[in-house]
């Protein structure tokens, strides 16, 4: 086996030291870290469980609206900071407003999506497979469209976010860390619960879900309960991009369906999906690539991205950990046990 | 939008306006409609790209006028090159996928959108377009009601291009291999049918269809390289509310899909008109469930 | 007499025109071996289906140890302790073996924060030991997508021996064995009858495997129940003879 512990030594050092290292990526690797969130959170439901969602990006979108929303309710009245006469609002936060509505902004956020998810539970999953595909992307195109359609919160034109109330740079470094945390948050806790009784669980809702239901199995309980948690952690991750960010809009920052949205799929299938590792791994190499080559491309980077995902799809399903799995079966615990043959007597007299 | 049901309510020959564009919109969702539900029924692939196949018709006009020439005439070059085009990308990239995971298809369709939308984008700009027909535009009902010429011809394009594909599918041999392999592909090849060609011209022919219909919607409504993810949902809101293999059924569902786009563009704003289509599709899936569920079956 | 396991009266079914079964009824006996024997197409497989409550049923009623389940989902049924394994075989593919076992465990009592825990170490062994019953200890860390389709069923099986079922529905579990392992396989069915207490109702083809295994039969001809009785009266019953030569 591949020592994790070596694997989770590296990412946390690199993770806590990056912003002094490379002082000017800082964005570009809260970012990471939050692609990271995606993939792991996209993978709970496409990879672990079977049920490919093309509308996850819904939950990233309502926590940023909620976070905002409740930003701003705790110190304006919101009608009024999203009309035309609110503009002059957006810096009047003290410090210890700011904070606390940012505190309260996450926690409602990631709240607020985990009902959410209850609810689109109880919609959502009496559709398989492809329709449960389509009918989700569905739900983010609406998602978009509703919350641009919805004045209260600034309708199409968006809100200007409270302003962080020091320099650019603490600000960068501030939501830095807490993308790094709620990245590694998000690792740790899908890591317990992928070795709990819920991990075989949904496996089990991936591979049949029909012989599960014949077992006995809870299956909407679980299905419901691995929504939650994606929406939680997406939640969370929306609120913390819509702050960073300073100012959101329905359809390119809080739903891009067609950017984030899809970047989630093909991060967690290129690195390898059902996996907890092929995600993050996914979650990196794209985001390399995307950085260091988006701008060079000109013009060009979204056909490269469609073919990408054709690529990946049509010749490489696998993904990266799929393929390494495939060649080196060893390496993953897949062998025959064959030292047991004479054993099985003894076991069987024990 | 109360003010707007009481001019509906007050004057109803605007409703006669908004079932008539409804239709005539709704005739060429159906033609959408139908390709995809060829595809999923024969070769069980869901496509998502089949708004940007009808796009990429609507430029065929564009470049038509463009050239100075009536739109109209690119109804042969669209039909044909797209029919091309549909047998390349099936032999590079749907052959691949036909024996996976239905989501595999599903995404790899996806990319291809993604790859078909930028790639207009690219070619013509993101600006709205529409190819002038310069017929005449008609009023009935006292003026109260507009009747443009080409939503007529549309409509009549569109129902000689159904029955000429229909009357494909019942008589010629390609139909009736088509037809064969959509009940039993395994049956299908025993019987010397080679079903590799037949999934080839079947997504060929989608794509045409789809083709044929875009130069028809670009000159009767708008085109925009980002257009085609509400087409795509259309016709999968007209297939799942039709079921496979139910020509009459896709009809009607188109036809109420164009009315009902229009209903709630007027009704609740034009703004409106988009999400509308999401919400029909989730509410058609939502129906589908409950029917199922009566029996207790899931939608898959 | 004690409460049958199954009692099943008077259920019919129908698909569209086509009658699956009328007017059915039977009885599973707690503790024995019951068989299920019929013609292809006279509706053997329709009937497991409405007991275990795959579809619903038309009319008549279906209970399990005297409560009537002919309302119930599919998961409920499985959680009150009443089990089918699958005629195509079904195992969760991509896991291995031991947790194909371990996520078996019974549901029945499942509160939702026992969704979150991890499995002790007897649960552990008692996987093992039953992979071992089934003979495939060996294989138990491969794919089980990876395993020979007999060895497939065997593993089907010990799940439904994990899940400690009060009954266990068969839908033909010899089917696509090879026949030198049948006779394993009849030893084991044997064993779980006797040593774990488990209720077997069994659909079967194989009349050597069903006339060897079941202690009380059924036989099921175009829809309609057409005989019951042991073994010895069921192979010398004329119109089970009939019905399966297609005389009429």
């Amino acid at each position: 086996m591949i020592k994790e512990k070596y694997l989770h030594a590296g990412l946390l050092v690199f993770g806590v030291l990056a912003p002094f290292l490379f002082p000017n990526y800082t964005v570009q690797i809260s970012l990471l870290w939050i692609m990271i969130l995606f993939a792991l959170t996209w993978d709970t439901l496409g990879g672990q469980m079977g049920y490919n969602s093309l509308g996850n990006i819904v939950f990233f979108g309502v926590g940023m609206y909620i976070s905002a929303i409740v930003q701003i309710g705790v110190v304006y009245d919101v009608a009024l900071y999203t009309s035309p006469d609110g503009a002059a609002l957006t810096g009047n936060f003290a410090p210890a407003q700011y904070y606390t509505g940012l505190a309260l902004g996450i926690l409602a956020a990631a709240v607020g999506c985990v009902i959410l998810a209850v609810l689109f539970s109880q919609v959502f999953f009496g559709l398989r497979g492809p329709y449960f595909a389509i009918g989700t992307l569905g739900l983010a195109l609406a998602a978009g469209e509703l919350v641009g359609a919805w004045d209260y919160v600034g309708g199409g034109g968006g809100i200007a976010l409270p302003v962080f109330p020091s320099d650019p740079k603490s600000q960068g470094i501030f939501f830095y860390y807490l993308c790094l945390v709620s990245a590694l948050a998000t690792y740790v806790f899908l890591r317990w619960l992928y070795n709990t009784r819920f991990g075989l669980a949904i496996n089990a809702i991936r591979d049949d879900e029909e012989k599960a239901e014949a077992m006995g199995i809870h299956t909407k309980r679980h299905k419901t309960a691995a929504w939650c948690t994606s929406a939680f952690f997406l939640g969370i991750s929306g609120a913390l991009f819509g702050n960073m960010t300073g100012f959101i809009e329905p359809l390119e920052v809080a739903f891009p369906t067609i950017t984030f949205g899809i970047f989630m799929v093909a991060m967690a299938l290129l690195g390898g999906k059902g996996t907890l590792w092929g995600p993050i791994l996914g979650a990196i190499v794209f985001h390399l690539i995307k950085e260091v080559t988006w701008t060079y491309l000109l013009g060009w980077q979204w056909i490269a991205l469609g073919t990408l995902i054709i690529i990946n799809v049509v010749y490489f399903q696998q993904g990266i950990l799929g393929w390494a799995r495939d060649k080196w079966p060893d390496l993953f615990g897949l062998t025959v046990d064959e030292a047991m043959s004479s054993g099985s007597e003894k076991r069987g007299s024990s | 939008m109360w003010d707007n049901i009481m001019v509906l309510a007050a004057a109803p020959v605007f409703n006669v306006q908004l079932i008539l564009d409804g239709l005539f919109i709704g005739a060429i969702f159906a033609l959408a409609g139908y390709g995809l539900a060829l595809v999923w029924g024969v070769m069980n692939v869901k496509n998502l790209a089949q708004g940007e196949l009808v796009i990429m018709g609507g430029y065929f006009a564009y470049v038509m006028t463009q050239l100075g020439l009536h739109p109209l005439l690119a109804l042969i070059p669209a039909f044909a090159i797209m029919f091309g085009f549909g047998w390349l990308v099936y032999k590079i990239i749907i052959s691949k996928v036909i024996e996976r995971d239905l989501f595999t298809s599903l995404l790899a369709t996806f990319g291809l959108a993604l790859v078909i939308q930028q790639g207009l984008n690219l070619a013509f700009g993101p600006e709205v377009q529409t190819a002038q027909s310069g017929m005449e535009i008609r009023s009935i009902f006292g003026g109260n009601v507009t009747v443009a010429d080409i939503r007529v011809l549309s409509l009549i394009l569109c129902a000689i291009l159904a029955g000429l594909v229909v009357l494909f599918m019942k008589h010629s041999r390609m139909g009736q291999a088509i037809r064969a392999t959509s009940q039993d592909p395994r049956a299908a090849r025993v019987m010397g049918i080679d079903t590799e060609k037949v999934y080839a011209f079947t997504f060929a022919l989608n794509a045409a269809i789809c083709g044929a219909a875009g130069v028809l919607i670009s000159m009767i409504w708008v085109i925009q390289p980002f257009y085609g993810v509400p087409h795509s949902i259309r016709a999968f809101v007209v297939v799942t509310a039709a079921g496979l293999g139910n020509l009459p059924g896709v009809i009607i569902a188109a036809l109420g899909l164009g009315v009902a786009e229009q209903y709630s563009g007027f009704v609740l704003g034009a703004e409106f008109q988009q999400a509308t289509v999401v919400m029909l599709l989730i509410f058609v899936l939502m129906w589908r469930q409950f029917q199922m569920s009566k029996n207790r079956q899931v939608v898959q | 007499m004690s409460t049958p396991t199954i009692e099943v009266s008077n259920v019919s079914k129908s698909f569209g025109g086509v009658v699956a079964n009328k007017m059915v009824s039977m009885k599973v006996e707690p503790g024995k071996i019951t068989g299920l024997i019929g013609p292809n197409g006279s509706g053997k497989t329709t009937l497991f289906n409405s007991i275990v409550g795959y579809h619903p049923i038309d009319e008549g009623s279906i209970k399990f140890q005297g409560k009537e389940i002919s309302k119930l989902r599919v998961q409920q049924i499985a959680r009150l302790g009443m089990l089918r394994t699958f005629q195509q075989t079904r195992i969760y593919s991509k896991m291995n073996c031991v947790e194909n076992i371990l996520i078996s465990v019974p549901h029945r009592t499942a509160t939702f924060s026992d969704m979150f825990r991890k499995y002790p170490a007897e649960l552990t062994d008692k996987a093992e030991h039953l992979l071992e019953f089934v003979g495939l200890y060996q294989k138990r860390h491969l794919i089980s997508g990876d395993l020979s389709f007999g060895q497939q069923k065997l593993l089907e099986f010990a799940m439904a021996l994990m899940n400690e079922p009060t009954v266990l529905l068969l839908d033909e579990p010899t089917a696509g064995i090879n026949p030198t392992l049948i006779n394993g396989l009849i030893d084991r069915l044997k064993r779980a009858n006797e040593e774990f207490g488990i209720t077997l109702f069994v659909i079967e083809h194989n009349m050597r495997v069903i006339m060897n295994l079941a202690e009380h039969m059924y036989c099921l001809a175009h829809g309609e129940m057409l005989a019951n009785g042991t073994p010895d009266e069921i192979q010398n019953d004329q119109r089970v003879i009939d019905a399966y030569l297609g005389a009429h």
